[in-house]
């Protein structure tokens, strides 16, 4: 599997990646993993973006006499090497000695680590718990969690066998950890459907 | 396939107490709409097993918003995840009986519970081996009664223990109390050891019985067990119409009534208290033929001496005269009897035989109190003595007679309970190995005391509060039972509890007329085959 981006910024709970490639982002609520030497850190994908690198130099338009956005890149071609596309990653969990643990790992992810997509038989095995649902509904972030619980579990859906089970699955987890707050939940849920 | 179904898990127990019974957690894979109330189940505790039965169904949610805001209808998915997790079902479950040690896994005499499953201990619906193992095995001394409700499992009465003590069976008029009572005399004629007296006031046991609803008479104990049954008559005329072959007809002599008899009766015949004084001072005066004299006296010097010296009101005698004379009509009623027909009752009953007393066309009150107080007072008495000796360790004890009295409350009612040879053999239970069979339609009319001396009761449908109050009195989780006994069909289906059964039961009486019922009727009489017979001639 490629990598497809490099840490930046690093946390116990959260790292931050650049994308080697502009626009080359993974899907938000989808399976991430840094490997280690010892542990491999196992994250959901909760927020990204492109911005300019110099955080001073606003980007400007300059479209107004192309076609189509496209021809903006291949007219300004220096655009590819002054823009930059990062994402945060919320660490869900790890791989130590050969087992999932969904909770978080004892030391953060290096600066520089790769960053790998996940393929179909790792997003199998790291969801065969629910336990990591709990940090998703939890968090704090500037996303709505809501939307990033139903994201992640409709990306690990696609590599499920019966999708629609799993989601069940995956609801009723929701419910327990979530008794005392239906409407979020009921948000979760209106989420989840296909 | 129906053993793995009994075996299913259906939730743990959440909550709960010794005194309401335990809160259980349906899982999700249980349907609510699958359980019944009244089931059977065993929760695995950790050092034992509990046996209890479900006695309420109940939905929960975690959340009450979701109550206030359910989802859509139409939304399968959010139904789909919200059941059994954010929405549940729930059972009350009331543990009655420990039935195994957990740690052995060997049974142990199921005992009542003194104690609650811990948490989460996990609850299951009683498999076949566990209902058996409860409600006993059909053999020699166990008699398969009828089968739980809604059970395939048979439940069996020890009718042994059933006999030691004086038991009741109640329902109001037309729920099958004489079809059950039958059933019951036959169970005991086989299983239990001891002789049967019956006071067949309706002329329903001991020859062709009525049937409600269906076609025909039906044979009763007479004709299936021609050897083990004698039938008395009282009234022989209507015997013989009715094509009975009675083995005795009994005559009572004036001679033969005691004033405690006439005392009984001071009710039905209207007397006053004074005239039933007088009788004793009468009987102390005149001897044994008392009553011939008082009625035959038409001499009024002769009255008013004989009045004078006993010191009695002429308007007592007169209330007296009238009384009697009214007992003197009753048909069978001899100024001096040629047999004695306590001696010969007792003379068959020594033998083992089981005694039917009919009375014919003579179903009033009067007639019956005064026969049924008479002679069970004196058989009482003789056994009474036997069994005194017995004591003194000369001779084996009498063999266990059950006196079965109808229309019970008005010999035991709380005026004259104290009075009745019946109130005595109620309380005095087993000492002189005489017991009661009780059957009546108005529990609540029954003296309290008596009520609580009756080992085992069944009732059938009863929808009287005082009725219910009277029957259930003094049974723990009586109101759940209250809830069992208020919901039983008008018709053959009955709720049993106490000293023979491990715990309250609500059953179906066993089915007859099927091939398969004869079979299972042939077990401890004295051959199969004569069993089978019988049973069949039984409905034909």
């Amino acid at each position: 599997m490629n990598k497809i981006g490099e840490i930046v910024e690093s946390g116990s709970s959260a790292f931050t990646a650049e994308c080697y490639e502009l626009h080359n982002i993974p899907a938000l609520g989808s399976l991430v993993k840094v490997t280690g030497q010892e542990t491999d850190i196992f994250g959901i994908v909760c927020q990204a973006g492109t911005a300019g690198i110099e955080p001073g130099r606003h980007p400007v338009a300059r479209g107004k006499d192309e076609t189509s956005e496209e021809a903006v890149y291949q007219s300004s071609p220096q655009l590819l090497k002054l823009l930059r596309s990062e994402f945060q990653v919320l660490v869900v969990g790890q791989k130590t000695g050969g087992r999932i643990l969904q909770y978080l790992p004892a030391k953060p992810a290096h600066i520089h680590a790769f960053v790998y997509p996940c393929d179909s038989a790792e997003v199998k095995e790291f969801s065969r718990s629910f336990d990591f649902l709990n940090i998703l509904v939890n968090n704090r972030l500037e996303i709505p969690t809501e939307d990033l619980t139903a994201a992640a579990l409709r990306e690990m859906s696609k590599e499920q066998t019966d999708p629609r089970a799993f989601l069940v699955g995956g609801g009723k987890a929701l419910t327990s950890i979530l008794s005392g707050d239906y409407r979020r939940l009921k948000a979760i849920l209106a989420r989840l459907k296909q | 396939m129906m053993e793995t179904r009994r075996e299913q898990n259906l939730g743990i127990v959440v909550a709960g107490s010794v005194e309401k019974g335990t809160e259980v957690r349906l899982d999700s894979s249980a349907s609510v709409e699958d359980m019944v109330v009244g089931r059977y189940v065993t929760i695995d505790g950790k050092k034992r097993r509990f046996f209890g039965m479900v006695t309420d169904i109940s939905l929960g949610v975690t959340d009450e918003e979701i109550a206030i805001s359910p989802p859509d209808t139409a939304d399968a998915f959010s139904a789909e995840i919200l059941e059994g997790t954010a929405t549940y079902g729930s059972l009350h479950v009331l543990p009655m009986l420990t039935i195994s040690d957990a740690v052995s896994g060997i049974n142990e005499e199921p005992q009542p519970v003194k104690t609650v499953p811990s948490h989460f201990s996990r609850v299951k619906l009683a498999s076949e081996a566990d209902m058996e193992f409860v409600f006993g095995k059909e053999n020699n001394s166990n008699f398969y009664i009828g089968n739980p409700l809604d059970m395939e499992t048979k439940l069996c009465l020890n009718l042994e223990t059933l006999v030691k003590r004086s038991n009741g069976i109640f329902g109001k008029s037309g729920t099958g109390k004489t079809f059950l009572t039958r059933l019951l005399l036959i169970g005991m004629l086989q299983k239990s050891k001891a002789t049967n007296l019956i006071f067949d006031m309706h002329n329903e046991y001991g020859w062709a019985g009525s049937f409600e609803g269906g076609k025909g008479g039906v044979k009763a104990l007479k004709q299936l067990f021609p050897s083990k049954v004698a039938v008395f008559t009282l009234d022989e005329e209507n015997s013989r119409h009715r094509g009975v072959s009675t083995d005795f007809v009994v005559r009572i002599g004036f001679d033969e009534i005691d004033p405690e008899d006439i005392s009984l009766l001071r009710q039905t015949l209207n007397l006053t208290e004074q005239a039933v004084e007088a009788v004793y001072q009468l009987k102390r005066h005149l001897g044994r033929s008392w009553m011939q004299e008082t009625l035959d006296m038409s001499d009024s010097d002769e009255i008013e001496v004989l009045l004078k010296n006993l010191n009695i009101h002429e308007s007592s005698f007169a209330n007296l005269r009238r009384g009697l004379a009214s007992i003197r009509r009753l048909p069978f009623l001899v100024p001096h009897a040629q047999v004695n027909a306590v001696d010969s009752i007792l003379g068959y009953l020594d033998r083992g035989m089981n005694v039917v007393l009919e009375f014919g066309r003579h179903r009033d009150i009067t007639a019956y109190m005064l026969v049924a107080n008479m002679l069970a007072r004196r058989i009482y008495q003789r056994y009474q003595e036997k069994t005194e000796v017995a004591m003194a360790g000369k001779v084996t004890p009498p063999t266990p007679l059950v006196i079965t009295i109808e229309e019970a409350h008005k010999f035991l009612n709380h005026e004259i309970a104290n009075q009745t040879i019946f109130g005595e053999i109620a309380r005095e239970m087993r000492k002189y190995n005489v017991t009661l069979l009780v059957i009546d339609q108005r529990p609540s009319a029954i003296d309290e005391e008596i009520m609580s001396q009756l080992g085992t009761k069944i009732t059938c449908l009863l929808d009287n509060e005082k009725d219910i109050e009277a029957v259930l009195a003094g049974v723990s989780g009586k109101n759940e039972l209250k809830t069992v006994l208020a919901r039983l069909a008008p018709k053959q289906q009955a709720l049993i509890f106490g000293h023979a059964v491990p715990m309250p039961v609500a059953f179906r009486p066993k089915d007859w007329g099927t091939a398969k019922s004869y079979e299972e009727f042939t077990h401890g009489n004295d051959s199969p085959e004569k069993a089978d017979k019988d049973i069949k001639d039984l409905f034909e």
